[in-house]
């Protein structure tokens, strides 16, 4: 890896505005925030992975990535973020190298080549490359085929030096920011400003979240100038320096560029999210707040107070009639950051019982904000192994598993509601009326009726005891030729009563006597 | 008679083929309590194993060696051991597949020869079987990809047998990727309707099939039990399915001198017909079973029906060579044109008898362009063809791997007489499925003067 490249993960890891690790000792900051993956135990993405979820959601440009084919060929067009424009950023483009191409040192010149075919063919606002692990590892200097290529045919060529091999998919996301940083935001200024413009950063507009959201700012006549990066366009993000406030929505992935924004532009910046009803009535007292602050005209706060207890009280009159379907229904979470506590609050209040939350990725102040939602600890855990996780939900210590992708077949082999509320999601889960479609997902979940048919037994695991005999037939039967003499008497079955459901014993909890796996096979 | 053209060019626009481990995987996920096993960067695992869950809506075992940069440099020997241990003491399975990865093949690491020698060190690995093929990213694809592991395979866990001692009702099957678990489960049906027992390899017809399991597994949920591989030896006959599958026959042939017989396509009524005549023969049958002998008539019959939609189609086609080809050559008989043909893959002879003047060596780029050019009429490829389908509005089948916007793709069928009359009906139908109602302006002539229209009473009461 390139010296600049080493310099830039350590700097990464190092991050000053990110609570675990001004948390950490001098020493173990040193190591930064890196786990060693175990061989043979490992889940979850790459780097470059990663830098693709910060950035293949800007629309308007090309993503092209150097590379065999594997790293696109298996990956591209596979989330579900939104775009109100251009579709350009779903197309898979890749120099899939060959064999001939490696071993011959023709990777610099396809990539040039490729670059210019792109920017031919689609006249796209900016080509994104992408290095791979091969291509770092035989030295390709994608950097300076970008700079090259910007220079003879205009459109701007933004190198994104992450290959997977440098670390993790949180990583990746960072380091694709910087890239951002080092080559896009700040580029262009904007035609005019206003007092209310806003960046957000970390939402992916994944099933047009971000769309749940707008329409709130709107009413409040604040625009989003700057987004990363949802449905944005290329020009966005070039002039997002500009903006008068920063929220960060997911604050582990992009906390780096938020602070360098604030640090180099003055863009402050807090960290927020539109999950759940109370965090999204927080989340906009804390933009209107900052607006303010830079010199928006303090009405605003007025207006954001108006829009919050009206929108509030919509929202829990829209959740009352779930009340009845979902309460007492015991929910076990296994997500991430925020969403560890985001939406806790508004289950608990429509009478689920949240009997458990991973704490994976999440920081002190998460930790203290699940203590203080649930009044303790207790239901806290960090990684569960698909294997316990499976006899938990088999065990029906849980109605419903909200989760991820990874561990959707745990949940649905178990036979147990499963409803996603990570990237691959189908559906939007933001802002007030995404918690009302997060509880309807969640009632359609756990009130299918399929659950009880699929417990009960098969016909053949009940005995057929009870019938009524019935004499041999006469004669012989015409297919098997077998007397009826032979044959054994038939038992004709009465219809037994269903089996009584197992009394329910005091059981006990999901999280008692769990050990925690090393791995961490959920995947966000 | 095709030739195969390979666009000149350096970039690829939106990929049709998957990467050969990812072929190698599928077929190590054939093999009973297996665990399939990338050595290379988490990520190429992570990409891989969203794309056969995409596929398959099923939980999929796969692992990596994590390899790093470091790693990569020094050599990856320690992370395939540590691996290995890793996943025998997680999920004892009784089988570790592994595929190298663009990565690994271009440090150039002799895998095997570090493989031999730690399997040979490390006796408490001895429970669990190892194989491990060469499958660089960088050449072929999927189809590849399978075909390697399948013959790494049979390398390494079919013993040399000067004198075997063969079970006449046995015959072994080889499967070839582009088989669905549908597919396998068809022409065991076939086999066994002759009285003859098959045994396959690598048989996912019972591990992807899509079953709920009574226990959380961890590795394969079915597939051929390892101890039965060394059985192929003893089988009377080799049926390979596919071109692909032709060097797996030839090494059965070469340890146990097992004759083989190569069928490139099961889809098509002369296919099925040359494929059922070897059953005859094996059986020593000259009358079908009755279910075979009705299954044929109802193709002839489905293939009447059909005659009329697919003769003078247009077809555009994008698969691995094996799966073009089939699909090919049975609308081809059926009076359809193939105007496009793209593949995935230069290693294969069935290229060049491909019914058409080209087949292009390419991507979903070059199906659009091609498709669009040459008037197509529909459009066969996997799920990302939803591109091309929604740009130039045409009606669109999906075929091979990856189908991830449609669920049962595991059970589509399209080989033996019925799968072959299912797939007509799903070609027939597909075109019946855009609606148009002929107008005079379709011919040229002036639409009836409006004067002759009856005008709506406005409403009277």
């Amino acid at each position: 890896m390139s010296e600049a490249l080493k310099t830039k993960v350590a700097e990464v890891l190092n991050e000053p505005g990110c609570a675990t690790n001004t948390a950490k000792s001098d020493g173990a900051r040193k190591k930064g925030c890196t786990k060693q993956l175990t061989p043979g135990a490992a889940a979850g993405g790459c780097a470059f992975d990663g830098a693709m979820i910060t950035l293949q959601p800007i629309t308007d440009v090309a993503h092209l990535v150097h590379a065999p084919l594997a790293c696109w060929g298996n990956g591209w067009d596979n989330r579900s973020s939104a775009s109100s424009g251009s579709d350009l950023y779903r197309k898979g483009f890749t120099t899939d190298l060959s064999e001939l191409d490696i071993v011959m040192g023709h990777g610099e010149k396809k990539l040039f080549r490729a670059i210019h075919e792109v920017i031919k063919e689609q006249s796209p606002a900016a080509v994104f490359v992408y290095a791979t692990c091969v291509t770092a590892l035989v030295g390709d200097d994608i950097e300076a085929v970008c700079k090259a290529a910007t220079a003879k045919w205009g459109t701007p060529c933004i190198p994104v030096n992450v290959p997977g091999f440098v670390g993790s998919k949180n990583l990746g996301n960072k380091l694709g920011g910087e890239a951002l940083l080092d080559h896009v935001i700040g580029t262009i200024e904007p035609e005019t400003t206003t007092p209310y413009d806003i960046n957000i950063i970390g939402d992916f507009n994944l099933s047009g979240e971000q769309w749940q959201v707008k329409p709130l700012l709107d009413k409040l006549g604040i625009r989003i100038l700057g987004s990363i990066s949802g449905d944005a366009r290329y020009r966005q993000i070039a002039q997002m320096h500009r903006a008068k406030a920063t929220m960060l929505v997911c604050s582990q992935a992009l906390v780096n560029v938020a602070r360098k924004m604030q640090e180099r532009w003055g863009v402050p910046y807090f960290e927020g999210s539109f999950y759940g009803i109370a965090d999204t009535s927080e989340a906009l007292r804390k933009i209107c707040g900052l607006l303010v602050e830079q010199g928006a005209d303090i009405e605003l706060l007025g207006r954001c107070e108006a829009l919050i207890a009206e929108e509030e009280a919509k929202t829990w009159a829209a959740l009352e009639p779930y009340r009845p379907r979902v309460a007492g229904k015991r929910v076990l979470l296994y997500t991430g950051g925020h969403k560890t506590w985001s939406v806790v609050a508004a289950l608990q209040e429509l009478g689920m019982e949240v009997v458990g939350t991973s704490m994976r990725k999440a920081t002190q102040n998460d930790r203290a904000r699940v203590v203080e939602i649930m009044g303790d600890a207790s239901h806290m855990y960090e990684n569960m192994a698909p294997r316990e996780m499976y006899d938990a939900l088999a065990a029906a210590k849980a109605d419903v598993l909200l989760s991820g992708g990874r561990s959707q077949f745990v949940a649905l082999k178990a036979r147990m509601p499963w409803v996603d509320v990570n990237q691959e999601k189908h559906e939007p889960y933001a802002g007030y009326v995404g918690m009302v479609d997060l509880v309807r997902a969640i009632d359609r979940s756990v009130n299918n009726p399929i659950w009880a048919e699929l417990r009960d037994p098969a016909p053949w695991e009940t005995p057929l005891t009870g019938g009524v005999v019935l004499p041999a037939p006469k004669g012989a039967c015409p297919v098997t030729n077998m007397k009826g003499a032979e044959r054994a008497p038939t038992l004709l079955p009465q219809v037994a009563a269903a089996p009584l459901a197992a009394a329910a014993a005091p059981e006990a909890g999901l999280l008692d006597g769990l050990a925690n796996s090393p791995t961490d096979f959920e995947d966000d | 008679m095709a030739a195969l053209t390979h666009p000149r060019r350096a970039l690829s626009t939106n990929p049709l083929k998957s990467s050969a481990p990812l072929g190698a995987a599928l077929a190590y996920l054939g093999i009973e309590r297996a665990v399939p096993l990338f050595h290379g960067a988490q990520g190429c695992t992570a990409f891989g194993m969203v794309h056969l869950v995409r596929h398959f809506k099923e939980a999929i075992p796969l692992q990596t060696t994590a390899m790093n940069e470091i790693t990569t440099i020094l050599g990856g020997s320690d992370q395939l051991e540590q691996a290995i241990e890793n996943l025998r003491k997680r999920a004892s399975p009784k089988f570790i597949g592994i595929a190298s990865t663009a990565l690994t093949e271009t440090r150039g690491e002799d895998v095997a020869g570090e493989l031999r020698e730690m399997l040979a060190r490390r006796k408490d690995f001895a429970e669990t079987k190892v194989v491990y093929a060469a499958t660089p990213d960088f050449d072929g694809g999927l189809q590849d990809g399978w075909t390697k592991a399948v013959e790494a395979i049979l390398s390494a866990l079919v013993p040399v047998t000067p004198a075997p001692d063969p079970d006449l009702r046995q015959v072994t099957l080889l499967t070839g990727s582009h088989l669905t678990p549908a597919e396998i489960d068809e022409l065991v049906r076939l086999i066994r309707a002759f009285g003859l027992n098959p045994l396959v390899l690598p048989d996912i017809s019972t591990s992807l099939d899509g079953h709920l399991a009574e226990d959380w597994s961890g590795c394969s949920l079915g597939g051929t039990p390892i101890d039965r591989i060394a059985d192929v030896t003893r089988s009377a006959f080799t049926l390979a399915v596919g071109e692909q599958m032709r060097g797996a026959a030839q090494i059965i042939e070469e340890k146990a001198s097992v004759p083989y017989r190569v069928f490139p396509s099961l889809t098509g009524l002369k296919a099925v017909d040359a494929f059922v005549r070897v059953l005859m023969e094996l059986s020593g049958t000259q009358t079908p079973p009755p279910s075979v002998e009705r299954d044929r008539s109802r193709l002839a019959d489905a293939m009447l029906d059909a005659h009329f939609f697919t003769g003078g189609l247009k077809v555009a086609i994008g698969a691995d060579p094996d799966l073009m080809f089939a699909l090919s050559t049975t609308l081809n008989q059926m009076g359809a044109e193939i105007v496009t043909a793209v593949t995935t893959s230069q290693h294969s002879p069935l290229i060049e008898k491909m019914p058409c003047d080209e087949v292009i060596l390419g991507d979903l780029g070059d199906f659009e362009r091609g498709a669009k050019a040459a008037g197509a009429q529909i459009l066969l490829t996997n799920s990302y063809g939803r591109m091309a389908a929604d740009a130039l509005h045409l009606p669109f089948v999906r075929v091979g791997f990856p189908v991830f916007d449609r669920i049962g793709a595991q059970d589509a069928c399209r080989v033996g007489y019925r799968g072959t009359r299912a797939f007509l009906f799903e070609i027939a139908n597909a075109v019946q499925s855009v609606h148009h109602t002929p107008r005079p302006e379709d011919f040229g002539a002036t639409p009836l003067p409006e004067e002759f229209s009856h005008v709506p009473h406005p409403a009277s009461c």
